[in-house]
């Protein structure tokens, strides 16, 4: 099952220039969390402070406190090791272009030294029916590469390739931005039935989104979390003046 | 700050009143039940580090290798710094017997052939990158460009063959006898036309070196932008007017770059020159009489250098010729810097 | 400017006068002028190259050592074998550390150490092969105190290094960022990333790169004048004066025998579709994937 999610006092930097100020919030084990917020106001910068993919860019760092279960991200632990128990999904889909989609699925595995075939084709066969892709891919797994597949093929072929390291957490950076409706109905429908194992962190910047998918939503503006509670809530009667000129259009 | 007023959920929290069950009990459950991690045991952080630091040491070996061409060539040429100083530049006495040496015979010929070339190369050059790039129809455009490229594919030692039984007689019999009855007064064009000598010499350096000036002028060219072209157009110029006050003017610097990218190749190239310039170290007026250049001296020579400070000499030389050709060329990367902005200058052959 | 068409269908347009409309297609003439001298020496090349040598390219030339000054036949199969083992030895320094430079430059270089490498590297392609000659005379014959196939090696090897390096490096920065953040985020080590990952994705590219400096230095002669120097006999070991196809080239080109040079020309033919040929069976390898990893 999945694990909850602790974060205290994170401030994130590019450079010079701070890009999260002070952000606190608790993540609930096996539920949607949402995070809402205007273009540019850190959101992206946030989810990838999780699985520490944010010191991967140069001269970028972090400060304060995380936890994912009795993980502490920022403490010790090789941010290799941790992300292989923090699936992340992005906003293009990013398949690997000269493999199979097989070998996409299997990726995180072989590349971290599993040899052991059967499991795999176990595993790859679960992973891509998780993702409710098995059934358009069953008939050429190895013949066709996944960047051939579609827009939203490719999102589900990333979701299932995260699913098959066996992640307990998803990090989801608007992955239905660059997405048709109908691919993005699906990959809804996909966080609703996933949500049941994994704790998901998902990344919108459409609010009905936000509001189908996500138990709790977090408002960002300006690098920093706002306000953050019940979904409804949020939407129906927010706390702070800012969120509500947000949630009813007046602003972003 | 503004957050903590708020009733945020503690750490795994209860379920909401929306819960997953609610909206999952709909849909049959598709998702396959997770199994437990496949991927045991503590990540090692050390193979990333061992990696990183032999990548590393790739890198620095290229500037390791630029130390050792510096090292060597100082060392070798110490000998004949500490024998002739500056004056090794200047003398023109280049005697092994004697022990006596002065390089300005091969600094002369170096030159002289390398400009020669240039007055070729440069106009033909820019003719075929204008060419390509804003007059030529686009089915015909990568073709053309293969072939001028494919003249960069040929060895020097083909070109230098090629030269000797193709080139050099035709020089000899119709081009220089030619040249000495119409320019024979400048005395540039006079004496015996052996068809050997500095004219052949620059004539192939020329070939040699156009591809290179044409495809990085092709290359500024394309990076001119499109509504500098729109601009002189609408003022209802003619397509020359565009090239001339559109694009060339626009890419001054980065063809100049081109032009002297094209010089450092000159200057350094050796086969074919050693084939067809005579190899005679005279300073001598006539682009007809042999000559000899740098590049050519230490060919010839390096082997049968007998004497330490015989050796020593030409080391200088060598020396010599890297310092020229790393100066030149650095301030043409510079130059075709300014104009593609970042873009790295192709490195050519 | 004086107009001699004062047509007045054309009157709103601005109308271009006689001269300037001449100088136009007189430019135009010029350009295409250029186009053809230049073409010229390149079909006289090829033609001559073909021409001179197919006649003497038989089985002897293929399969004999050089003949002694006044003997007809012989051939360069030495020469042909002593590049293949010249050439082996510098892929074999030259290509892994020409790759590794490339990787740093990408992958750990993004910076002012980067920025040196990268100059260095750009100066390095720019200095004489003659004078890469004298540097590996230095550095292996002087230590020897011989000639060898793998001072011309190490000459050439020095040569190729720049050239793989910048090349790995753009076809590596061509690698989307999100490619390896996916492999990132699957928790994959970043120096997998960069090998099965990164380097994969561009393996087409980086060969075009390697290629690209194997043709640049398979015809090369001034640095194996004194590194290589030159056999007529067989030879296939590293450590020895080794024959290449150039230098015969050369020396049967500068000599005075009807005989050598017609070998001169069979040699250069052999050489250029040597190249020629090397550089089509990687490109054609790579596009049927069969080095592509797809
Ligand atoms: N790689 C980067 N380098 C420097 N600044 C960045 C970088 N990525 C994002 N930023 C800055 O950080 C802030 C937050 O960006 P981001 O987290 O991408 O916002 P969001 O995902 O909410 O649109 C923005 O002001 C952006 O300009
Ligand atoms: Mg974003």
């Amino acid at each position: 099952m999945g694990v909850g999610i602790n974060v205290e006092h994170l401030n994130a930097f590019y450079g010079k220039t701070q890009a999260l100020f002070d952000v606190n919030i608790a993540v609930a084990a096996n539920h949607a969390t949402a995070l809402i917020g205007p273009s540019g106001c850190g959101k992206s910068t946030f989810i990838r402070c999780l699985n520490r993919m944010h010191e991967t860019i140069p001269e970028a760092r972090v400060e304060g406190a995380v936890r994912i279960g009795d993980l502490g991200v920022y403490n010790g632990t090789s941010a290799t090791q941790l992300r292989r128990r923090v699936g992340m999904v992005f906003q293009k889909p990013n398949p690997f272009p000269t493999m199979s989609i097989y070998d996409n699925v299997a990726a995180g595995l072989k590349l971290n030294g599993f040899r052991k075939r059967k499991q795999l084709d176990e595993i790859v066969h679960k992973s891509l029916h998780s993702s409710a892709l098995w059934d358009e891919v069953k008939d050429h797994l190895h013949k066709k590469s996944g960047a051939s597949l579609s827009g939203g093929q490719q999102q589900r072929l990333c979701i299932a390739r995260a699913l098959a390291v066996q992640p307990e957490v998803l990090l989801m950076d608007e992955p239905c931005s660059a997405l048709d409706p109908i691919s993005t109905g699906k990959i809804e429908e996909l966080i609703f039935q996933l949500k049941e194992q994994y704790t998901i962190v998902i990344v919108t910047h459409n609010m009905q989104q936000a509001a189908r998918v996500a138990e709790f939503t977090g408002f960002f503006l300006l690098g920093k979390m706002i306000e953050f509670d019940k979904t409804e809530k949020i939407f129906t009667n927010p706390s702070d003046k800012r969120t509500e000129d947000y949630v009813t259009g007046r602003f972003g | 700050m503004s957050n903590q007023a708020l009733p945020r959920p503690r750490f795994n929290a209860p379920e909401p009143e929306h819960g997953p069950s609610e909206r999952g009990s709909k849909v049959a459950p598709k998702v396959e039940p997770r199994t437990a991690p496949l991927l045991q045991g503590k990540v090692s952080e050390i193979p990333d580090a061992f990696f990183a630091a032999a990548m590393r040491l790739c890198g620095f070996a290229v500037v390791a290798l630029l130390g050792l061409i510096v090292y060597q060539l100082v060392i070798g040429s110490h000998l004949s710094w500490h024998a002739f100083g500056w004056k090794f530049f200047g003398q023109s006495d280049w005697n092994p017997v004697e022990d006596q040496y002065g390089a300005l015979p091969f600094i002369y010929g170096t030159i002289i052939s390398s400009i020669l070339a240039l007055i070729i190369a440069v106009p033909l050059s820019l003719g075929v990158a204008v060419f390509i790039t804003e007059m030529c129809p686009v089915t015909l455009r990568g073709i053309l460009s293969f072939l001028t490229e494919l003249l960069a594919a040929i060895p020097s030692v083909v070109y230098g063959l090629w030269a000797i039984f193709i080139l050099v007689p035709v020089l000899r019999q119709y081009v220089q006898p030619f040249l000495a009855t119409t320019l024979g007064w400048t005395t540039l064009f006079s004496g015996p036309p052996y068809g050997i000598g500095m004219l052949a010499a620059g004539v192939i350096l020329a070939i040699m070196i156009i591809p290179i000036i044409s495809s990085i002028t092709r290359e500024v060219l394309t990076v001119v932008p499109q509504h500098q072209r729109e601009g002189v157009l609408a003022l209802g110029a003619t397509r020359w007017e565009m090239i001339r006050l559109g694009v060339l003017r626009n890419a001054r610097a980065g063809i100049v770059g081109a032009i002297i990218l094209g010089l450092g190749r000159a200057l350094g190239e050796t086969m074919a020159v050693t084939m067809v310039i005579g190899n005679r170290p005279e300073i001598a007026k006539s682009l007809f009489a042999p000559g000899y250049t740098m590049a050519s001296v230490l060919a010839n020579e390096f082997t049968e250098a007998t004497g330490d400070l015989y050796l020593s000499a030409l080391i200088e030389i060598g020396l010599a010729l890297f310092l020229v050709t790393i100066v030149v060329n650095a301030l043409a990367r510079l130059m075709v810097w300014s104009v593609t902005r970042g873009q790295p200058a192709r490195s050519l052959a | 400017m004086a107009n001699a068409n004062s047509n007045p269908a054309a009157a709103g347009v601005t109308p271009i006068g006689l001269r300037r409309r001449i100088t136009d297609h007189v430019m135009t003439g010029l350009a295409v002028l250029t186009v053809i001298l230049v073409l010229l020496p390149l079909i006289a090349i090829f033609g001559y190259l073909v021409y001179k040598g197919i006649g003497s390219i038989n089985l002897a030339f293929l399969t004999q050592t050089p003949k002694p000054v006044g003997e007809a036949g012989g051939g360069m199969a030495n020469a042909i074998v002593g590049s293949m083992l010249i050439l082996a030895i510098a892929s074999l320094l030259g290509v892994p550390l020409g790759i590794g430079a490339g990787i740093f430059l990408s992958e750990y270089g993004r910076n002012r150490y980067g920025d040196i490498v990268r100059f260095v590297s750009d100066v390095l392609n720019g200095v004489p092969s003659i004078v890469i000659g004298i540097v590996a005379y230095g550095l292996v014959v002087m230590r020897q105190k011989h000639f060898s196939a793998l001072a011309g090696g190490v000459a050439l090897a020095i040569m190729m290094v720049p050239t793989i390096a910048r090349t790995t490096e753009q076809m590596l920065l061509l690698v989307p960022q999100a490619i390896r953040e996916a492999a990132y985020g699957l928790g994959v080590s970043r120096w997998r990333t960069t090998l099965s990952i990164t380097l994969r994705t561009a393996t087409s590219g980086v060969i075009t790169g390697v290629m690209l400096a194997f043709a640049r230095v398979a015809g090369e002669t001034a640095p194996l004048l004194f590194t290589a120097f030159g056999n007529q006999f067989w030879n296939l070991k590293p450590n020895q004066p080794t024959a290449a196809l150039s230098l015969q080239i050369f020396t049967y080109a500068i000599s005075p025998f009807d005989e050598w040079h017609r070998q001169a020309w069979a040699g250069a033919l052999v050489l250029i579709i040597l190249i020629v040929g090397a550089v089509a069976a990687v490109r054609i390898a790579v596009r049927h994937g069969t080095l592509a990893g797809a």
